[in-house]
């Protein structure tokens, strides 16, 4: 960024949409453009690393979705930006990936480990869990701020169904976790510092994920100024 | 609390645009798919549903437009069907904005491009489309035949043994679509809808034959996870997604 931009204020933050083939990521785009944000998509170093927030989006299975981070160098520039304290959206399989692993037809695959817990199959009647539904947002939430009632739009067979997280750090706070349940309660958003995470699709929940990615980007904002 | 029953029009596309068949016959314009889409996001609509039913595969080219004008505006997700048939019209389809496919014909023709799309892009990516008609005799063991062409051709093929067939090769979900009812607004096929729940455990969006809002809860007893409909709410008051909406809560079960 050059010294003009910084100075003509407010300018508007920087997104860039993580682009490694997966899904449709023009929805993402689009509604980070409407959240106020200037969006690339992209999955080059210099614009993964230097946005002021990076939205790491993801479909499919568990294994696949690593692999192809891998193969973009994701996993690298994700640490690199929470390392410095830059801000990360995952979401859906992109959070997913952010735990220990992930149990996908009986087979371990390995996550980033930013957050202890497993992905598992949701033990409920019927998957994938398909549509509309309610959680429970945590005291000090910044990405639910004025949308802790509304419903939002997931579509996920797995889900983390416990959280373990052990303070060692009694100076760090720990991260917020926001719960919904399907079958059996799971794992819907993390606040973690820089990096947050949704397992429901924001830019695919109507009114409500729009507000979600407005806190969010204007967060960025607040850091950038 | 719980995840909410689905409420989605159906768009059918031709062209460029929104037409709805009674019995997929005698077609009747109702406006631009991208229009009526924005006006059923803001009326409440859960997700929404484009059916292509071009003719010929030159005029497709219009309903990608539409798709990629309708992800510009609308944050609620869309599914598209109609000449779906191999990986790379996923692919094709994701790109210009549509959150999921569904698919038909080319799945019946060749069932392994399920495995083949769902094991590119995910379970949740693809939508099972079945037109099932009540068969004359004993065609199938459910009584159901899994049909083609808007109904008019049968395949043989009973329809919860390849609702079945395809969950297990790993569809996210199933339009199940009664011929018989279709058009009728007379109401769903229950028993259609009780059959393939006790045969699946991926979600069923139930079609065909809804007339009114009374129609919508017992569709949601049988087993439906979400309802699809088109001239309900293409013809009906502006309130008529509000309306199945209510009628859905009043029967005790959660909507958005």
């Amino acid at each position: 960024m050059s010294s003009e931009d910084i100075e003509t204020a407010p300018t508007k933050p920087t997104v860039t949409v993580l682009d490694y083939g997966s899904g449709n990521v023009r929805s993402a785009v689009r509604a980070l453009e409407r959240a106020g944000a200037t969006v690339t998509l992209s999955a080059k170093a210099e614009d993964v690393l230097n946005a002021d927030g990076l939205v790491v989006p993801g479909v499919g299975a568990f294994g696949s979705v690593m692999a192809e981070l891998k193969s973009v160098d994701a996993l690298r520039m994700i640490g690199r930006r929470v390392a410095g304290g830059r801000a990360v959206l995952g979401i859906c399989v992109g959070m997913q990936v952010l735990f220990d692993a992930g149990v996908e037809h009986g087979i371990q695959e390995q996550g980033m480990g930013e957050w202890p817990g497993t992905v598992e199959l949701l033990p409920a009647d019927v998957v994938p869990h398909m549509g509309w539904n309610t959680v429970k947002a945590p005291e000090g939430t910044m990405l639910f701020e004025g949308i802790e009632d509304e419903r939002f739009y997931f579509v996920h067979s797995y889900g983390v169904q416990s959280w373990d997280f052990e303070v060692l750090q009694p100076k760090m706070r720990p991260p917020l976790v926001t719960w919904s349940e399907h079958g059996a309660p799971f794992i819907a958003a993390i606040e973690n510092g820089p990096l947050c995470a949704t397992q429901f699709h924001p830019e695919k929940s109507g009114d409500a994920g729009a507000r979600l990615l407005r806190n969010w980007v204007q967060s960025l904002s607040k850091k950038a100024r | 609390m719980s995840v909410a029953i689905r409420v989605i029009p159906c768009l059918d596309v031709d062209a460029g645009r929104v037409v709805k068949g009674v019995k997929f016959q005698n077609l009747r314009d109702a406006g631009d798919p991208v229009e009526l889409a924005q006006r059923y996001d803001r009326a409440g609509a859960d997700e929404l549903t484009f059916l292509d039913v071009t003719a010929s595969s030159g005029n497709r080219e219009t309903t990608f437009d539409v798709v990629s004008r309708a992800a510009e505006q609308i944050f609620i997700p869309l599914t598209v069907g109609g000449g779906v048939r191999e990986v790379s019209d996923v692919d094709k389809l994701l790109r210009y904005g549509a959150d999921k496919a569904s698919i038909n014909t080319a799945a019946i023709a060749r069932p392994a491009v399920i495995d083949e799309i769902t094991r590119r892009f995910g379970s949740q990516v693809l939508v099972l489309s079945v037109d099932a008609r009540r068969t004359q005799g004993a065609v199938t063991p459910s009584g159901f035949e899994v049909t083609t062409h808007g109904g008019r051709k049968g395949t043989g093929m009973d329809a919860i043994e390849w609702a079945k067939e395809a969950a297990d090769r790993g569809v996210g979900e199933i339009l199940l679509n009664s011929i018989d009812a279709d058009g009728t607004k007379e109401g769903f096929d229950l028993e259609l809808i009780r059959l393939v729940r006790a045969a699946v455990h991926i979600p069923i969006i139930a079609s065909g034959g809804a007339g009114k809002p009374e129609h919508f809860p017992p569709a949601v007893a049988a087993g439906a996870n979400a309802v699809l409909a088109a001239s309900v709410f293409h013809f009906g008051p502006d309130s008529a997604i509000a309306d199945v909406k209510k009628a859905i809560r009043d029967a005790g079960y959660e909507v958005r």
